[in-house]
């Protein structure tokens, strides 16, 4: 009897903060990835949150600066699918500069390649930092 | 809204070039402090981690840049 009453006690405990994960186990990642930090800031990791958005949006922003060229989304050359799959990651920085038609990249500039890098690398980081998002909102990272 | 897109506006008129040292090294730094937040649990972790990759970014291009300098002659 009282066995049974502490087994119905523990899986009250376990089965509220499961509700509550499986909840900002999707949410932070969705946000993480439209707004590059926002996944860990939802979470009220702050400092994390603020230093990965000014990383990776000062990243991209550098990359449109220095004259990058954006990728579409494609079905052609499999490197144009890994620069738009790369590209993406950086969510609504991405979307804006897309409807912006920015990104054109200009061959005047020697550097402008470093400035396409840039802005897949900037969308491949926030990848990592989406899925430490999910991590930290599955209780799998503090 | 129209503050931040005047802010990608600016951006789009300004041409920044940067040569291949200060790339790799904006690179490093950034791509540094995203590994440190993002692989390591604690604070002092994420910095050692941090400081290590950036280490390693530079140092990298460092010893390729001689490596191919080398290579040249």
């Amino acid at each position: 009897m009282a066995n049974s009453a502490l087994d119905k006690t523990t899986e009250k405990a376990k089965a509220v903060p499961t509700e509550t994960v499986s909840m900002m186990s999707v949410l932070a990642p969705a946000v993480g990835w439209l707004i590059p930090g926002a996944g860990h800031m939802i979470q009220k990791r702050w400092i994390r949150g603020g230093l990965l958005f000014i990383s990776i949006a000062t990243l991209f922003l550098l990359g449109l600066a220095m004259q990058g060229r954006i990728y579409k989304a494609n079905g052609g050359d499999i490197l144009d699918i890994l620069g738009f799959v790369g590209d993406v990651g950086s969510g609504a920085l991405y979307i804006v500069t897309l409807a912006m038609d920015w990104g054109q990249g200009a061959i005047a500039f020697a550097t402008a390649d470093y400035g396409t890098k840039f802005m897949i690398v900037a969308g491949l980081l926030n990848f990592i930092a989406v899925a430490d998002a999910y991590h930290i909102a599955i209780g799998k990272k503090q | 809204m129209a503050d931040s897109l005047n802010v990608f506006a600016e951006i789009r008129t300004v041409t920044i070039v940067l040569n291949h040292f200060s790339a790799a090294a904006v690179f490093a730094l950034f791509a540094s402090i995203v590994f440190g937040i993002t692989h390591r649990e604690t604070t002092s972790d994420m910095v050692r981690y941090g400081l290590y990759c950036f280490v390693m970014f530079l140092g990298g291009a460092i010893v390729a840049g001689w490596a191919m300098w080398l290579l040249r002659r």
